[in-house]
């Protein structure tokens, strides 16, 4: 604010006549491959190179019947929002859940060198298992359904929001501790004054690459006979031979996930506002 | 003030050693300072003389191996708000705006909240970033930056203000026009002003005192009361005279060395 007031800043945030067109440039370049993509699949799909998949029209009808219903009336007609609010509570309970422990242990291991030196190596040694490889134990552990998609959802997310939990409390600056003592914060209370801002952005970092993950493993985890969710309209789709109904539970995939990562950029851009390195 | 002879800070042979793989480095060596309140003393000497070290000592971020630091007497144990610093490279908290880093110490010490509002307005608006005052670290030039962390100190009820080569970062210009500022500060203030530098004309124009460090091991060489009328004019041949004199003390231990 203080720093609009220099005439520089001034001239820069005047309405040029073409900022509307400055506004849409990115738009457009960022709408070019998708495009491109979608005249190629159309080409491909007219001229017959390939007759496993639908056309563009053909799945975007399908996509209208399965959010609204009204024209095939089948099975799936209408059904989208039933299986993406599955979805969603599985991706959002499993990560809630996995920000609820990885927050508290992430601190407590970045901060406290005795928690460090318990229970870091054994997060090191689990975290390349990757996710999908504890698919079949999730499956004995907790059955096949909703349980174990819970389970691996909330897997994916843990590791990058403990991981990057522990690297942002134990890089924060040692002269920001000098500064802060010398300033009469002392012992616990630099821990919420100075540690815990100072290892935000890092802790940003985590929960948008937990959030990522939450989204990719959704799908693994809902073939694994649960009745419901995208990931379940995926497998069926297969396992129908109904092509179109598999893009369609992708590009809802791919859009919940990419809203969602919005909303987490847009909260950490005000959040972070101070940071150069995130941008607001 | 009450009692003018005891000092407000006092160095009183102090020793101070690193082991730094497998080797023992006398940072500092048998040193003994006293320094008066109000006064303005700064440290010179050539690299690794210990410097930083007397510093972060008098500061309470260093314990000495030997010897004693106090302050009014009583020995040095921990850092206080009482004794501010000043780092070189700022050490501002980057998520607070310049008003709230201002505002950090006063809160921290649970200064009430009106109160500490007033304190933070005043020393804002004494180091000229009223313009500024929410803007954030980033935002901010090398001077500007420092000039926070001088107000931040201040805005504290610091007495004694330690800085350790706080203008080396900055271009000549800015430096000149926040020595002066200091001198101002300090000269409507009780501030006593301890200050570590490279530059011999910045040591020379600001000081009281100038005090000649040299290295292998740290220690004081001389400790010279500067009595040139003040505001101090660098191109004078007093000034040039001091310059000289100085300069052949810093560079004496080279000599020493030698034979
Ligand atoms: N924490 C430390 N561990 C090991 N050695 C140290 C430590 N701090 C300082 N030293 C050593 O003590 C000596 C004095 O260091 P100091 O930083 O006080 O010098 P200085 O006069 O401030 O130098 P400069 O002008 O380069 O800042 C150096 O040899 C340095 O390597
Ligand atoms: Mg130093």
């Amino acid at each position: 604010m203080a720093l609009a007031d220099t005439p520089q800043q001034r001239l820069a945030d005047m309405p040029a006549p073409s900022s509307w067109l400055a506004r849409l440039t990115p738009l457009g370049l960022a709408l070019i491959v998708p495009g491109l993509l979608l005249i190629f699949w159309h080409v491909a799909t007219a001229r017959r190179w390939t007759r496993l998949i639908p056309t563009p029209y053909e799945t975007a009808e399908y996509m209208v019947d399965f959010v609204f219903g009204g024209i095939y009336n089948d099975a799936f007609s209408a059904t989208a929002h039933i299986h993406l609010l599955a979805s969603m509570s599985r991706v959002y309970g499993g990560f809630g859940l996995a920000m609820l422990a990885a927050l508290p242990l992430g601190l407590l291991i970045g901060r406290i060198p005795l928690a460090r030196l318990t229970l870091d190596p054994f997060f090191q040694l689990m975290r390349p298992i990757p996710v999908t490889a504890w698919l079949p134990l999730s499956m004995i552990l907790f059955g096949l359904g909703a349980r174990s998609a819970f389970a691996l959802v909330f897997l994916g997310a843990f590791f990058p929001i403990l991981l990057n939990t522990i690297f942002g409390v134990k890089n924060v600056d040692p002269k920001l501790f000098e500064a802060a003592s010398m300033l009469g914060c002392k012992g616990n209370a630099q821990f919420f004054r100075v540690v815990l801002p100072a290892a935000l952005p890092s802790i940003f970092t985590g929960l948008r690459l937990g959030l990522g993950l939450a989204w990719f493993v959704i799908v693994v985890g809902e073939m694994t006979g649960v009745p419901q969710g995208l990931g379940a309209v995926i497998m069926d789709g297969r396992t129908l031979s109904r092509t179109e109904l598999v893009i369609c539970g992708m590009i809802i995939i791919g859009v919940a996930g990419f809203i969602s990562d919005r909303i987490v950029v847009a909260i950490g851009n005000r959040l972070l506002r101070w940071s150069p390195n995130h941008h607001g | 003030m009450a009692e003018p002879t005891i000092p407000i800070i006092e160095i009183r042979n102090v020793t101070k050693t690193f082991q730094l793989q497998g080797q023992t480095i006398h940072a500092l060596k048998d040193a003994s300072l006293s320094i008066r309140k109000g006064e303005f003393v700064t440290l010179i000497g050539a690299s690794g003389c210990g410097k930083s070290t007397l510093l972060r000592i008098i500061a309470g971020f260093e314990k000495p191996s030997e010897g004693e630091a106090l302050m009014w007497g009583k020995p040095i144990s921990e850092p206080e708000p009482q004794r501010g610093m000043v780092f070189q490279d700022y050490a501002l908290f980057p998520w607070l705006s310049v008003r709230d880093n201002i505002a950090f110490g006063p809160t921290s010490r649970g200064v009430p909240k009106v109160q500490a509002r007033d304190t933070v307005e005043r020393f804002v608006d004494m180091v000229g970033l009223g313009r500024f005052a929410d803007a954030y670290p980033h935002q901010l030039s090398g001077g500007m930056r420092q000039r926070v962390a001088i107000a931040r100190v201040l805005a504290n009820d610091a007495e004694v203000v330690l800085m350790d080569e706080p203008f080396g970062a900055l271009d000549a210009m800015t430096r000149e026009r926040l020595q002066e500022e200091l001198l101002d500060i300090w000269a409507r203030t009780n501030l006593t002003v301890v200050f570590v530098t490279h530059a011999i004309e910045e040591a020379i124009f600001l000081a009281d005192r100038v005090v000649v460090m040299t290295p292998g091991p740290g220690r004081i060489e001389s400790d010279n009361p500067m009595l040139l009328a003040r505001p101090r004019d660098i191109a004078s041949p007093e000034f040039n005279d001091i310059r000289r004199a100085l300069s052949g003390k810093l560079h004496s231990h080279h000599g020493k060395k030698a034979a």
